[in-house]
């Protein structure tokens, strides 16, 4: 009996961990987006938690139209690169030098009309989305406990894209030009590089990653109004702990924060937000750039 | 920072009695709605001690507002002259908690660390029994001292309404003109040149936050007054958001800039709701105008070929 209640504890806790880390990387996904535009470009957007709904929806309209989710993850990072792009040219273009306060009044109005948006289009109500067949099944865990193949999926899935952006960045001729707008967006023009490109580039890429991130998150919650929200703020925490402008510190921190909500809401549900923001006070004070951004 | 000219001031004047003469001739849900408004400008005057004045942009402000709301649910509606001192109490130990915090961080970090905060506050009221539900309740109203008869609250709220933002403003009138006010302007528009000049940054910051997070809570407190009802929304960033938005319509340079645009604000979302039924997208598209051609906000139409006058906050890296 009692043997049975601790391996019980000890599945639902791998089970939680597991779950911890996939929340983990999904908020990767979002937030290295929204660390990128900001270290090259200088924007803040407040609707990056909306591009994730955004991508949700997407899937939910691909998915139920085509009978195939498979369809709803290229459809999503293709629409994202697209939509992001002629964000980028139209509207988040002029706010680049504009204050701080006018990027938050300009995000937050593309908040609103994203969100009427998606009422007039497909309503308010909630949705849900089927995982695909071939991965409902799941994956023997501890004894008879299993641990969902999708949700492994999801976990492989955004590990292998968090590798194709290190790759990306370390290692390619787009990427160096990335990294020296991050430093210096006329040092870009003077080494030859067109900057509006890389800009365009970037803020295609981070809501492409965004629009993913909620594609892949569909089938795992419902698809509802204001999904993005509690993503936004915590991707905004992710960025603030990793460091500005820094992907690895965008990865690490959101593993940690993945876990730590994942496993409050789990075993502390009245303190799991709390909690986390608490860490985030927590390395405010100890390194107020950030764990890897530079003072 | 512009305080209002001779003209102008007597412009706010009138415009202060027209609204003390309303239960004359106006209508409840015109008072109701004017009340709204009021407190709304309350916490956008609030808000602009941070953003027009000290040049902070803070997204915890809806939290400070939310605190001094549920203070007075907290404590079980005792009298208003004990309601009112420790609801600004309340927002003001959560500012000085917080602010330290917020202020070791700069720029696009201070809105983030600020926006987490205040996402804290929201959570603490959402996520426990403290805030009595997520759907927010029902309370009963602080007494005033005096009986109100139902058929004359509107108008006795109006009027209180009235009175708190009129002190609120003449009292932020005087502060502007104070030593601290010029300290405090001297950071929005160099902080470098402060810090040089041997004036302690972070602790003028500091202030100018446990002040705009104390009168936040005093809006909050208003507000509960006037609605007799909290909720947790009452603390989300949206609405935080927004008294960004009321500002920047009024004009971030004016001190009476908060008021304008909250009257316009409430002017925009009321007619939104009653003429389209989809408020949220007018109030998208207010939002998208004013950030993208309303760059001096509707206190800054006539000061335009004025020098000195600033037209953003400069926190640019």
């Amino acid at each position: 009996m009692l043997r049975l209640g601790i391996r019980t504890l000890l599945a639902s806790f791998i089970a939680q961990l597991l779950n911890g880390v996939q929340y983990g990387l999904l908020l990767f996904l979002i937030s290295s987006g929204l660390t990128l535009i900001f270290g090259v470009m200088g924007v803040i957007n407040l609707a990056h938690g909306s591009l994730f709904m955004i991508g949700a929806y997407l899937a939910f309209a691909v998915a139920s139209m085509t009978g195939s989710f498979w369809l709803a993850l290229p459809a999503a990072l293709l629409g994202g690169a697209l939509f992001g792009a002629v964000l980028e040219r139209v509207l988040f273009r002029r706010f680049r030098t504009r204050a701080h306060l006018d990027q938050v009044l300009l995000t937050f109005a593309l908040i609103l009309l994203f969100e009427e948006a998606r009422s007039a289009l497909v309503g308010n109500q909630f949705h849900s989305v089927p995982i695909p067949a071939v991965l409902d099944f799941s994956v023997p865990v501890v004894g008879d406990f299993g641990y969902s193949a999708y949700r492994l999926a999801v976990l492989g899935i955004c590990l292998l894209v968090a590798a194709g952006m290190v790759w990306l960045i370390e290692r390619t001729r787009i990427g160096s030009a990335i990294r020296a707008a991050a430093e210096n967006t006329e040092m870009l023009d003077l080494l030859g590089f067109d900057a509006g490109r890389v800009h365009t580039l970037v803020f295609a890429g981070g809501t492409a990653l965004a629009m993913l991130a909620g594609a892949l998150a569909a089938p795992l919650q419902s698809v509802y109004p204001g999904m993005g929200d509690g993503f936004l703020i915590l991707s905004f925490i992710v960025v603030v702990i990793g460091g500005l402008g820094s992907v690895a510190g965008a990865f690490w921190a959101a593993l940690l924060v993945g876990l730590i909500d994942t496993l409050g809401k789990a075993y502390l549900p009245q303190a799991a937000g709390i909690a986390v923001c608490g860490l985030m006070a927590a390395v405010l004070l100890w390194r107020p750039t950030g764990l890897f951004g530079r003072p | 920072m512009i305080v209002a000219s001779r003209p102008g001031q007597f412009m706010l004047g009138g415009a202060g009695l027209a609204i003390a003469s309303m239960p004359l001739w106006a209508s409840a849900w015109h008072m109701q709605l004017a009340s709204t408004a009021m407190v709304a400008a309350l916490f956008a005057l609030s808000l602009q001690v941070l953003v027009g004045a000290t040049g902070l942009v803070s997204l915890a402000q809806a939290g400070f507002f939310g605190l001094g709301a549920y203070t007075v649910h907290l404590l079980g509606s005792p009298p208003v002259w004990i309601t009112l001192p420790a609801a600004v109490l309340a927002a003001g130990v959560g500012a000085l908690l917080i602010g330290p915090l917020a202020l070791r961080t700069k720029g696009f970090f201070f809105l983030m660390t600020t926006l987490a905060f205040g996402q804290m506050l929201f959570f603490a009221f959402h996520d426990t029994p403290l805030g009595g539900g997520t759907d927010g309740l029902f309370i009963v109203r602080p007494p005033l001292g005096f009986p109100v008869p139902r058929a004359a609250r509107p108008a006795v709220f109006l009027l209180v309404n009235l009175g708190v933002l009129a002190i609120v403003y003449t009292g932020l009138c005087w502060l502007m003109g104070t030593m601290l006010g010029h300290a405090l302007q001297g950071i929005r528009s160099n902080e470098n040149r402060m810090a040089a000049l041997g004036h302690n940054v972070q602790r003028l910051k500091l202030i100018a936050f446990v002040l705009a997070g104390a009168l936040a809570g005093l809006a909050g407190h208003m507000s509960a007054l006037t609605d007799a009802f909290v909720s947790p929304e009452l603390l989300g960033w949206h609405r935080s958001a927004e008294a960004l938005l009321m500002i920047l319509l009024g004009g971030i340079g004016a001190l009476h800039g908060p008021i304008l645009g909250a009257f316009a604000l409430t002017a925009v979302q009321e007619g939104g709701t009653l003429l389209t039924g989809r408020p949220r997208l007018v109030e998208g598209v207010v939002f998208l105008a004013a950030v993208l051609f309303l760059r001096q906000g509707l206190a800054g139409w006539r000061l335009r070929a004025r020098k000195g006058v600033p037209t953003s906050i400069g926190d640019r890296r």
